[in-house]
């Protein structure tokens, strides 16, 4: 690997650290809402434009150069050594960009959406808490520091899902986020030490992530499949793929900003983010990736189908957000890392303005979330139904909108790595995908308002506090994609271009464009097709879906039932640990631990009443007993 | 001239009587008076023991005996006394306050 050119970058520590100042600000002036509320996007917005000015900087220098800021070391000790150093190459450039530039829209949207909460300002101090961590995970240029970035935006995932905590079920949600992402983290961490151990050299151990990169040959080739796989391991439990994704469709919980923020456009691409950062790694290990590829591709099937008949509107949005994530991750499978990247970024865009657009709904209809519901809303919230049609058009992949560029690249690359069937898999997504979205977005939008009349009197567009973000989230979704065009077309490929200094290029045979035009339009009619089905179910003939789901009882339980994975999942984990702790608790607590205790109390006791009696009170007895003492003393001299 | 065993015996018997006399007796006054018995057996033994070497060290310590027998008289028959008051009795077995 060639030396890559270090420019210093001495503000880049600000662009973290901002955010952390509105986090200590809430925290210290919680009382001062006003202040709050105004400090806390405006802080992020000038992290934003650090950021802006880093990744300007970046631009204009070499190819494959990066910024570093070196802040302080942090662990020294004995061969190891990990520095709090931030960096900025074109990879945590694009994600820096995506979390402040997305984070600042979602703050300023949510002055408008917690307005009327009383604890605005937990709620703000939770939010920049969180950017702080986030920025800290994708700035960090050691894997250690990145770990405390990772773990910080899985606490305060946590502490925002319970964030109306005095509901039972809100609070369960967090917990649940919580404890899977520890199975997770638990895999990640394991992952960390082996890399760690594996990379030693010249008596050096580090997690710096050039020295990771340039020892990687030094793996054998079963650790570097262990690394790979413990790695992913952490990634499926963050970024919620098979088998540890459950918790993200409870995560919708936590208020309608959150899920836009974290559990749709920053936070669960953390996963995807990682493996891209160390894809040295996953491309020793053949095996690794294939698993990884299959597991995504697996994802984005299993949660579409699953998203096809959920009725609440968040819900909908967080199925579709865990098949989104297993298109990337099946793109990182297939050794596309930039265009995995590539739909982090357009499906940040895309998703944060349907949660947002979701969000407006659920405001403006008094906390409503079930689309049986709702409908009608179109001519009441015009901006909110143009801007979440935008969104949608953008999920399904109409030609020109955001996703189309970036779905349609990682199905291309799929395809080009010889991965037919997971191509097949993929666009069978993509066209659930359509369905599931304008089924949601008819349901909805048109037909007649099906709320009662206390709700339906009170529905109104959101204030323009909220709406801007929406239009500006929509611009982006419209024409973000345009940043990377097929191989050929205009500029072509501009992102991955911009991205190849850190990911490298993806090794596909010979170019074939009309291989590429066709599955394109093979996938794009496809996905035409399930919006053309969604119409006839759910504008034209509604009646259909019902006699549908009739007919085919038995699927239709078990996809309204998620496959009953948490079933499964209480059945075969919580409950067997529920009954281990039960036994543990009465067996070797209240049994062992306490009974040690108890007990030895137990026999002082019974030594004590034993003893008593020799404490008769009487003088005589003790001079008694003295004398005896005495004599026994004497005889001893006098005998021996 | 009596030999210095005949003295020690008798020391010793009356040593013996002074603490069957403490052990046995419950009357607080005749328990005293036995203690009193036991110091004076051991002065006998101690001006026994002097004339015999020849040395007065064994007669001074009894002159201290006997001032500290007779502070311990005071003190003793006050402690009776005392107790007396608090009970209208002077049998050892009433006072088993510190029975455990």
């Amino acid at each position: 690997m060639h030396e890559a050119q270090l420019i210093p970058f001495p503000t880049l520590w600000l662009i973290p650290a901002l955010p952390l100042a509105g986090f200590l600000l809430a925290l210290l002036c919680g009382n001062a809402r006003g202040l709050v509320k105004a400090a806390a996007p405006l802080l992020v917005g000038a992290s934003f434009a650090v950021a802006l000015a880093a990744v300007l900087a970046l631009v204009r220098a070499e190819p494959g150069a990066r910024l570093v800021d070196d802040v302080f070391t942090w662990i020294g000790a004995g061969p190891f050594r990990a520095d709090v150093r931030f960096r900025i190459d074109a990879l945590s450039a694009v994600m820096t960009l995506i979390v402040t530039g997305v984070g600042f829209l979602i703050h300023v949207y949510s002055v408008g959406y917690m307005a009327h909460d009383e604890s605005l300002p937990r709620f703000f101090a939770y939010l920049n808490l969180f950017m702080f961590a986030m920025l800290l995970l994708v700035l960090a240029d050691n894997l250690l520091l990145l770990f405390v970035g990772w773990e910080g935006v899985g606490l305060c995932s946590y502490l925002l899902i319970g964030f109306w905590y005095e509901e039972d079920e809100n609070a369960s949600a967090g917990k649940k986020a919580f404890i899977v992402n520890r199975v997770g983290d638990l895999g990640f961490v394991l992952g960390l030490f082996l890399l760690a151990w594996g990379t030693a050299s010249d008596g050096r151990l580090s997690l710096d992530i050039a020295h990771v990169e340039a020892h990687v040959p030094a793996l054998g080739a079963g650790t570097a499949t262990a690394v790979a796989l413990l790695l992913l391991v952490g990634a499926t439990g963050k970024s919620a793929q098979l088998p540890l994704y459950v918790w993200l469709p409870d995560a919708m919980a936590g208020p309608t900003p959150v899920s836009a923020l974290i559990h749709a456009a920053t936070m669960v691409t953390a996963g995807i983010y990682m493996i891209a950062r160390l894809h040295a790694v996953f491309l020793a290990s053949p095996l690794a990736l294939e698993v990884v590829a299959v597991i995504g591709a697996l994802t984005a099937l299993f949660a579409a189908t699953i998203a096809l008949v959920q009725n609440d509107i968040k819900r909908v949005l967080a199925y579709s957000t865990v098949s989104q994530l297993g298109f990337m991750v099946l793109a990182l499978g297939v050794g596309a890392f930039a265009t995995a990247i590539f739909h982090v970024t357009t499906h940040a865009f895309f998703k944060a303005l349907l949660f947002l657009g979701a969000g407006s709904v659920i405001h403006g209809m008094s906390g409503e979330q079930d689309i049986r519901r709702m409908g009608g809303l179109r001519a009441r919230m015009p901006v909110t139904w143009w801007t979440f049609l935008v969104g949608t058009l953008a999920i399904a992949g109409a030609p020109g909108f955001a996703g189309f560029f970036s779905k349609d690249e990682i199905l291309w690359h799929t395809w080009a790595s010889g991965h037919h069937a997971l191509w097949g898999v993929g666009a069978l997504t993509a066209t659930l995908t359509a369905f599931y979205m304008f089924r949601l977005l008819f349901v909805t939008f048109t037909g007649e308002l099906r709320a009662g009349h206390e709700v339906a009197h009170h529905v109104h567009e959101s204030p323009p506090v909220m709406t801007l973000p929406l239009v500006v989230l929509a611009v982006l979704s419209l024409a973000g994609g345009w940043i990377g065009l097929p191989e050929g077309w205009l500029w072509g490929p501009a992102f991955g271009r911009f991205l190849a200094p850190v990911t490298g290029h993806p090794h596909l045979g010979a170019h074939a464009p009309g291989v590429e035009g066709a599955l394109m339009l093979a996938t794009t009619l496809l996905a035409a097709g399930g919006a053309a089905v969604a119409y006839l179910f759910y504008v034209r003939r509604p009646e259909l879906p019902a006699r549908l789901a009739t007919r085919l009882g038995g699927i239709y339980r078990l996809l309204v039932g998620k496959y009953w994975v948490d079933e499964l999942y209480d059945a075969l984990v919580v409950q067997p640990y529920v009954r281990l702790s039960n036994a543990l608790w009465r067996v070797v607590d209240q049994g062992m631990i306490d009974g040690a205790v108890n007990g030895a109390a137990a026999a002082v006791t019974l030594n004590g009443e034993l003893w008593r009696h020799v404490q008769s009170g009487n003088v005589q007895h003790y001079a008694l007993v003295f004398l005896g003492g005495a004599l026994v003393v004497l005889s001893y001299y006098l005998l021996r | 001239m009596v030999p210095i065993s005949w003295y020690l015996a008798l020391s010793a018997v009356l040593f013996a009587i002074g603490v069957t006399g403490v052990l046995v007796r419950r009357n607080l006054i005749v328990i005293f008076m036995a203690i009193e018995l036991m110091l004076n057996a051991v002065n006998l033994s101690f001006v026994a023991l002097a004339r015999q070497l020849g040395s007065v060290d064994g007669q001074v310590v009894v002159f201290f005996v006997m001032v500290v027998a007779a502070a311990e008289a005071a003190v003793g028959l006050a402690i009776i006394i005392a107790a007396f008051r608090s009970r209208p009795t002077v049998f050892a077995d009433e006072f088993t306050l510190l029975k455990g």
